[in-house]
């Protein structure tokens, strides 16, 4: 089990709100995000940068990202970021065991 | 380049266009010289007016390399029209063609196959959606020219937009060419917007799918300006020419900001014995109307007329005699049309009548209120409507900078964030709507009043309405989202936007990859 | 200190971020951001760190923000309290509130937050939901279980089902248990919140019932749409006449102050306490409704 990806998902397509998935895997070297989203050219750099911070602050450095952003603020986008890593750490433990 | 009165500037020739006025102030344009003048033609006894197809008509009228050729939007997103007169131009070899719209629809996307091959080769009129977006990518040598309903009937009386051949959608046509929109299977109505294409084209084509004997009653657009008719198979879908009844939003931001406006309205003044109102169909404009039917009830107040685009929900305040007269240019439901047909105080109005600056005296002069959208507002209250946050072209102007003009009360009703989107905003990207002519914008997160206006500032300070100032909410806003990077333009003009009077009141460029 | 007026408690469902931006615009007293009925068992996590976000970073302004955590018997509560109370919530909604065990557990874990993150002891006020038999039971305990105790609020819902009762519009079972919940409120000195009215198209009924509680005495009532704020209010507007005779029983308070005379009379009539805290009472419902601009 330890070599396979561990996944975490968050948030919903409801508007003002970004579904993100984050996965754990070994093969992943550093960070890949794959954003989509309605304010990418006003924001997109912004929500980017928000997605990494917040992997950084949880000590992720290698995930691959898949975001769908329905016009979430950052404080929404690190929620959502946070719950998803938590959740594929937590996917990751049932794995060990 | 000069630098217009809302500081933005503008060239002062495009090649394809020609020489560009830079725009002054709302009411600086004074005209001068005659309205442009039709041909002269005759019709012989016996002769007829009924053509067989639209490709005997196309040919009948003449039509050639580079003309320029119009059509109205009253069918909205069902119209086959549009498509049906392209596809047959495509057919029969022309290129080069300038399309007049009064507007255009999702449903009109097949446009864009003949612009790719070179039949369309420039737009004067709305564009918006798939459209714009190409437009916005550069695909036209010559800037599209954006106009306002008024502006759209003043440019062609004037001279300023010739049109060679109006291809004119009849939900009911007679053989001699009477035509009305409120009868047969595509009926849509009042058909207020072709109203000046019927009297100053070279050339008037009706297609229907509603041949009648001869003469039709009522009758919307004349005989006397009819060329010919053509009979086809159908005009339109009748599911996207007519929507059902809208419902009042239920998102209670929107009826927050609704009910504000209203506040707003009543403190005004303006709502008395007489009283005049406007309104989209959007959600907060319904809602806003929703409020505005409850206080005239409560004080037994009586308005003159309602006018615009009109719903359901207009219709039943004019049977309820809310409001003596209603003044039609486009009719959006199936109540509307019924209306229209049965009630002698419904009436139906050209965009002339409605919103052009330069004739004797339009609608929109007597507005007391009107309540406006705005996709991005800025600290001077400058409004636009036509491109979205990431610069692109979008939507049309409708009649935002003419209502906004005329009436003595302009309320912009709109969330302050859309998504993440902050809809006030130091600049707005494109200008459509001088802030000038502003009066106030309605948020969830408080009420700004154009500090022009101190008698409306000093009324609404009695109230408990929460008053606050715009740059005040643009950094409320930005708070929230952070600052919104500003898009990238390339040189190129794709689009010019041309205030009521004729003039320039902004530029769009091509967005940058 | 002026005293919080509590007409409206709105509640806004925790993970839904929309809701969560906007809950402050709609004039609402305070708003309870639910963890609890409003979250699914899946969603606790995501919910949890999605509404410490938004008290980090949303302006609220002058609303009173409440968090309604997981009651601290589930898997969830203790943690909804860590998380939350470092945020500095104004109050926390205690669900299920049955003791004053259940008070206390929740006093200790604020006094030992308060410490670590530097926040002056009892700044984060309590706010216990009485919605079963046993909580009804104990109410006059729990209302007095600590000086972070606020307000009572009543759930409706849970405690007739608990209890076996038939809800009806009109809660003629729940009227005894309003009044003890109202009677344990004022022994401790705290206000007393009602239940939700759950049917958000009935207008009407939402004005009877909460001109219903006005009368027994509740300070105010849980909301569920932002549609039942402006009806509650209203209820909760006193009349140009009762604002007028409060003002006057005011000013003549202020007049024998002057004048430094013992006793107090207006229109021939002794003003003694109570009529003077009825009449600062409305008052302060009157300026709420800006009727008055200074009390």
């Amino acid at each position: 089990m330890k070599d396979t990806a561990k996944i975490g998902q968050s948030g919903t397509l409801e508007s003002s709100d970004i579904l993100v998935m984050v996965q754990l895997s070994p093969d992943q070297n550093g960070i890949r995000i794959e954003l989509e989203s309605p304010s990418k050219k006003c924001f997109g750099s912004q929500i980017l940068k928000t997605i990494k911070q917040t992997l950084h602050n949880l000590g992720i450095m290698n995930a691959y990202v898949k975001a769908q952003d329905r016009g979430a603020l950052d404080c929404t986008i690190n929620a959502r970021v946070e719950t998803a890593v938590k959740r594929a750490l937590k996917f990751k433990e049932k794995g060990d065991v | 380049m000069a630098i217009n009165a809302v500081g933005r500037e503008i060239p002062e020739e495009i090649k394809g266009v020609g020489e560009l006025n830079p725009y002054q102030g709302a009411f600086k344009t004074v005209p001068t010289g005659n309205k442009m003048s039709p041909n002269i033609s005759m019709q012989k006894r016996g002769e007829t007016k009924v053509l067989n197809s639209l490709e005997e008509a196309i040919k009948k009228v003449g039509v050639r390399n580079g003309m320029t050729i119009s059509f109205h939007h009253h069918l909205r997103n069902g119209d086959y029209v549009v498509a049906m007169v392209l596809d047959t131009l495509s057919n029969l070899g022309i290129k080069n063609i300038t399309i007049a719209p009064t507007a255009l629809f999702p449903a009109h996307k097949s446009i864009i196959k003949h612009i790719k091959s070179g039949v369309v080769t420039a737009i004067q009129g709305s564009v918006n959606g798939p459209i714009g977006r190409i437009a916005s990518e550069g695909v036209f040598d010559v800037p599209v020219i954006l106009r306002s309903h008024g502006g759209r009937a003043r440019a062609i009386e004037s001279g300023d937009l010739p049109i060679d051949v109006a291809f004119i959608a009849a939900p009911t046509a007679d053989i001699y060419g009477n035509i009305n929109g409120v009868k047969g299977p595509s009926a849509c109505g009042s058909l207020g917007y072709i109203v000046a294409d019927a009297m100053y084209a070279d050339k008037v084509v009706a297609i229907t799918d509603n041949l009648v004997d001869y003469p039709v009653a009522p009758i919307s657009i004349p005989q006397i300006y009819v060329d010919y008719v053509v009979k086809v198979n159908k005009i339109g879908d009748p599911k996207g020419i007519v929507s059902g009844t809208l419902e009042i939003t239920r998102d209670p931001l929107r009826l927050l900001i609704a009910e504000r406006a209203a506040s707003v309205i009543e403190a005004s003044g303006l709502l008395r014995n007489g009283f005049s109102f406007q309104t989209g169909a959007g959600g907060i404009s319904l809602a806003v109307a929703y409020h505005i039917r409850k206080i005239m009830k409560q004080h037994s107040i009586v308005g003159s007329f309602g006018s615009g685009g009109i719903t359901a929900y207009f219709v039943r305040m004019l049977e309820e005699k809310l409001f003596r007269v209603l003044l039609d240019v486009q009719s959006f439901d199936i109540e509307a049309v019924k209306s229209l047909i049965r009630n002698p105080n419904h009436l139906e109005m050209s965009a002339s009548f409605y919103a052009n600056p330069h004739n004797k005296g339009c609608a929109v002069n007597n507005l007391d209120i009107i309540i406006l959208g705005a996709t991005q507002i800025d600290t001077d209250f400058n409004v636009n409507v036509n491109t979205e946050s990431d610069g692109v072209l979008l939507h049309g102007i409708g009649g935002h900078m003419d209502t906004a003009a005329g009436a003595k009360l302009t309320i912009i009703v709109t969330p302050l964030l859309r998504g993440r989107i902050p809809i006030v905003v130091d600049k707005v990207i494109t200008i459509t709507t001088p802030g000038e002519t502003i009066d106030v914008l309605v948020t969830e997160r408080g009420i700004a009043v154009n500090p022009n206006r101190k008698d409306l500032l000093q009324r609404l300070k009695k109230t408990r309405l929460p008053l606050v100032n715009i740059e005040d909410l643009k950094k409320e806003a930005e708070k929230m989202t952070g600052k919104p990077e500003v898009p990238q333009f390339e040189n190129k003009i794709i689009g010019l936007v041309e205030y009521r009077d004729g003039t320039i009141i902004d530029v769009i460029r091509q967005v940058r990859k | 200190m002026e005293k919080r007026l509590r007409r409206t408690a709105l509640y806004i469902p925790g993970n839904n971020p929309t809701m969560i931006q906007n809950a402050g615009i709609f004039g609402a007293d305070s708003i309870v951001l639910d963890l609890e009925d409003a979250v699914s068992i899946e969603e606790k996590d995501a919910a949890r760190i999605l509404l410490r976000n938004a008290l980090r970073t949303i302006d609220y302004k002058n609303t009173e923000v409440v968090v309604r955590i997981n009651p601290l018997s589930t898997p969830y509560g203790h943690e909804d309290l860590k998380v939350i109370a470092r945020e500095k919530p104004d109050a926390i909604r205690l669900p299920k509130c049955e003791s004053v065990e259940d008070v206390q557990e929740a006093d200790k874990l604020l006094t030992k937050i308060e410490e670590n993150i530097e926040l002056k002891e009892g700044t984060i006020k309590l706010m216990p939901l009485i919605e079963s038999a046993k909580g009804i039971f104990n109410v006059f305990e729990i209302a007095r279980a600590s000086q972070r105790v606020v307000a009572l609020n009543f759930g409706a819902e849970d405690y007739t089902a608990d209890i076996g009762a038939e809800r009806t519009k009109e809660g003629k079972e729940l009227l005894d248990i309003r009044a003890r919940i109202l009677l344990a409120a004022r022994v401790a000195g705290i206000d007393a919140l009602d239940s939700v009215f759950g049917d958000i198209n009935d207008e009407k009924g939402l004005i009877e019932e909460t001109k219903f509680i006005k009368q027994l005495g509740f300070n105010g009532k849980s909301i569920i749409h932002p549609c039942q704020i402006k009806p509650v209010h209203q209820i909760f507007t006193p009349s140009e006449d009762e604002i007028k005779y409060a003002q006057r029983v005011i000013a003549a308070i202020e007049e024998a102050k002057a004048k430094k005379s013992g006793v107090i009379a207006l229109d021939g009539r002794m003003i003694d306490a109570p009529v003077a805290s009825r009449a600062r009472r409305i008052l302060a419902f009157a300026k709420a409704a800006g009727l008055i601009s200074v009390i």
